[in-house]
């Protein structure tokens, strides 16, 4: 066991520092990031795809870098830390891996180096109306027909669907099987015909989920990932994936800094004593500095046995609780921050004028409504102590 | 000892009720908050015929002579509505510093409160004073028999849909002294005043006051404003964890039905033991909440000390509650408990506001360890 960072650990943090600042200027690192421009992003996926580094956890031969869990430690670490957009989590935390490991040739060919480079922005379709938590229940349907597939159903919750150019859809491929047994993998070009999408505003106002119909949608059988029928298994590989990436640790240090910083700045308080200096606010800090410390090391022990060749397993469960939690804790402890400059809905002011309170006080409330999603999706926490009940207790 | 209520009071409370299913769903609700003015002025002159603008004052004033009982049946109710309309900010805060001054102001405003003509707002938090009432930049220099004010008051219930607004600035003293605060009459659109309205996260109407030379009024006596202005928000927190009440059991309400109703691996989900134990904890934080907001509503005429001790624990209560209610009731709700179409997030953002408002759950821990 050792924690200290070699010398070429720290030469590999000062050329990821020298990239992000030429290619990650001063203004962008507000802190907020809730709202962006589907070009910006892309203009920002490509930058780091074409340095080789937009999939640190993709083996080389696919794409990535070919780092130690410590260099993507480290990676991560300063990406947060210059707060950056994330990468699209469709494309390399989720549909990525599932072709690279159950698609075939053609399909690694085809579909692997635009999802690298974010040339295809995917979506993805899990979730229906009926089958949320319970999401073997789905009941969209493709019935093969000839060399195609129609595909009849609808999703919902679909994360940023509204920019996506191809969406990836469990489907039903055959009613008459148990429920885990007649899902298939199915990849959808959002351009077909048939396919309608219709915004869900949240909380707070986003637009970041939408529903899907799908009507009479014909998709040829090639898209078909795996094999027919055994969807069900490449969908629960993903769903690991996803959820290991969603303990947020390094974005959490970020955003607790940044209360740090703002409730330390004098200026605020003018005659008033600091917030920073308050013993209850204080102690509300230091306790989620000391569990996110629980959480990252929890997480870089799991990244060392995934090393050691264990796969992601039921431990991501672990993190996706943790890490939500506290990001749930830091998201309400802005609102506090905000005071009473948390009241005001005013994200829609346009560029020239300004909000009546301090910067830092805009998004507190929404961001503190809009954090309740990341205890619901990924599978609720409620499912995820599920699955630890199950898989690591045995019960 | 006892918990009743009279049958005035329940029948009262009765019309309200009605009102607020009957013409308040959350559709009518939807229309108003989006619509250009943000609240409806046929609510209002219906509260006003029903007596709620009405109850709370002195029949010096054409009131009812009702009491804070009254006023915790009327937030409650409108709480369950989540109703938007001024209640709060022209009633209980202006009307309650009106009443407590008293004199020819009150004399004149108090009965245009009370038919429902009168809406107003009452500006005391600065953008650095946070929760503390004492700290007050917003000055105020004497001219002939008027006042001249300058600051920025912020977060201003109803500011901008207000007729005439009650101010706090400084006549003397330095930046937190607890002398030489005093109260201001202003008209919202005299010469030098600028309302920054926004509407608040919740659907509510608010805004920042800006005040450049401004002609002002004084309310009561010169410098001595500091006690009134703890004691009407005192009488907010009471109202408002009443309110939370109304918001806390309609929360718990509206997620049992889902939960009842939501199926998920072939039956309702209710049946999860684990929600079912969220629910409970939830249902105890409303009863909680009941017993403090009656506590607060009878406790309000105490001495000061044991006033602000009660009061404190309520809010703190009101933060614990709201925050266990709304997260949890969105939790059991899953993506649906997200969406801005269903009415659940709408208490739960409401609830969040009534946490900050009148100082947050730290500061009212701190005020009342102040006090033990
Ligand atoms: C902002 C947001 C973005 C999303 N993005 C996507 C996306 O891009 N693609 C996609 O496919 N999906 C997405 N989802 C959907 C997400 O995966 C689902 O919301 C989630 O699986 C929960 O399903 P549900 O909303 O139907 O809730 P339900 O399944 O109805 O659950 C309601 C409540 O019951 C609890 N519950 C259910 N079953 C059990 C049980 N057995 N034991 C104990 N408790 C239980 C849940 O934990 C929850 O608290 C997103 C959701 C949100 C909120």
């Amino acid at each position: 066991m050792d924690l200290a960072f070699t010398e070429e650990n720290e030469q590999f943090r000062q050329e990821i520092r020298d990239f992000l600042d030429e290619n990650w200027p001063e203004e962008k690192r507000s802190g907020e990031v809730t709202e962006f421009g589907r070009d910006e992003y892309i203009t920002w996926h490509k930058k780091l795809a074409d340095k080789g580094w937009v999939a640190p956890s993709w083996p080389k031969e696919y794409g990535g870098p070919g780092w130690t869990p410590t260099q993507k430690y480290i990676f991560a670490e300063e990406m947060a830390k210059a707060e950056t957009f994330n990468v699209l989590p469709f494309n390399i935390g989720m549909v990525g891996p599932v072709i690279y490991t159950f698609g075939n040739e053609e399909q690694k060919k085809r579909f692997l180096p635009p999802t690298l480079n974010c040339d295809i922005w995917w979506c993805q379709g899990y979730s229906e109306p009926g089958s949320g938590s319970d999401l073997a229940s789905l009941r969209t349907k493709a019935v093969r027909e000839g060399d195609h597939y129609i595909v009849n159903g609808s999703k919902t919750w679909t994360t940023l669907a509204q920019h996506a150019d191809w969406i990836f859809c469990l489907v039903k491929t055959d009613t008459e099987a148990k429920a885990q047994e007649g899902i298939s993998f199915l990849l959808i070009d959002m351009k077909t015909p048939g396919i309608t999408v219709r915004p869900i505003i949240t909380m707070g106002g986003d637009h970041e989920v939408n529903e899907v119909f799908l009507e009479d949608v014909k998709v040829p059988a090639e898209n078909l990932i795996g094999q027919e029928n055994k969807g069900w298994t490449y969908a629960k590989f993903l769903l690991m994936h996803e959820r290991s990436g969603i303990a947020g640790t390094h974005v959490c240090k970020k955003a607790l800094s940044r209360l740090r910083e703002v409730a330390s700045d004098k200026s605020l308080y003018g005659d008033a004593p600091i917030l920073m200096d308050d013993a209850e606010f204080r102690r509300k800090v230091s306790e989620i500095e000391m569990d996110l410390m629980a959480l990252e090391y929890t997480e870089l022990r799991a990244l060392a046995g995934e090393e050691a060749g264990k796969g992601p397993g039921a431990e991501s469960s672990i993190l996706k609780i943790r890490g939500t939690e506290i990001q749930q804790r830091i998201s309400h402890l802005a609102v506090e921050v905000a005071g009473y400059y948390a009241m005001p809905f005013q994200r829609e002011l346009t560029g020239n004028e300004t909000p009546s309170g301090p910067e830092h006080t805009v998004h507190a409330a929404a961001g503190y409504f809009n954090k309740r999603k990341t205890s619901i999706y990924g599978g609720s926490n409620e499912i995820q102590r599920n699955i630890i009940a199950k898989a690591i207790l045995g019960l | 000892m006892d918990f009743l209520f009279t049958e005035e009071q329940d029948m009262f409370r009765e019309s309200i009720s009605r009102y607020v299913r009957e013409k308040y769903d959350f559709e009518a609700r939807q229309k108003i908050i989006s619509s250009e003015a943000g609240w409806s002025k046929e609510v209002w002159s219906d509260f006003a015929e029903m007596g709620l603008l009405s109850v709370p004052f002195a029949e010096e004033y054409d009131g009812l002579g009702g009491g804070a009982v009254d006023v915790m049946v009327i937030m409650e109710e409108l709480g369950k509505g989540n109703v938007v309309e001024p209640f709060l900010p022209t009633v209980v805060l202006s009307g309650g510093v009106l009443a407590a001054v008293g004199g020819e102001h009150a004399k004149a405003l108090i009965p245009q409160i009370a038919t429902g003509e009168l809406i107003m707002g009452f500006g005391f938090a600065e953008p650095r004073s946070r929760f503390d009432l004492n700290h007050v930049e917003a000055s105020a220099k004497k001219d002939g028999e008027a006042y001249v004010l300058n600051g920025r008051k912020s977060v201003v219930l109803a500011a901008s849909i207000a007729d005439k607004l009650i101010l706090v600035a400084r006549t003397s003293g330095s930046t937190r002294d607890a002398d030489g605060i005093s109260l201001f009459l202003v008209d919202a659109n005299a010469k030098g005043l600028t309302i920054e309205d926004y509407p608040t996260i919740d659907g509510h109407r608010a805004g920042d006051v800006v005040l450049e030379d401004v002609k002002a009024e004084l309310l009561g006596e010169e410098g001595k404003a500091l006690s009134v202005i703890e004691k009407v928000t005192d009488q907010g927190i009471s109202a408002i964890a009443s309110e939370a009440m109304g918001l806390c059991r309609t929360m718990v309400d509206l997620t049992t039905q889902y939960c009842r109703e939501r199926k998920q691996f072939g039956t309702p989900i209710a049946k999860f033991q684990v929600l079912q134990h969220r629910m409970v904890d939830m249902l105890i934080h409303a009863e909680e909440m009941t017993s403090m907001a009656y506590l607060g509503a009878l406790k309000l005429d105490e001495h000061e000390v044991e006033r602000k001790k009660v009061l404190s624990a309520v809010k703190v209560q009101l933060g614990k509650s709201v925050k266990y209610c709304g997260e949890e009731a969105i939790q059991l709700h899953g993506g649906m408990g997200m969406t801005e179409e269903m009415a659940i997030g709408h208490y739960f953002m409401h609830g969040t506001m009534l946490e900050v408002l009148f100082g947050n759950t730290d500061h009212h821990r701190k005020r009342y360890e102040s006090l033990m």
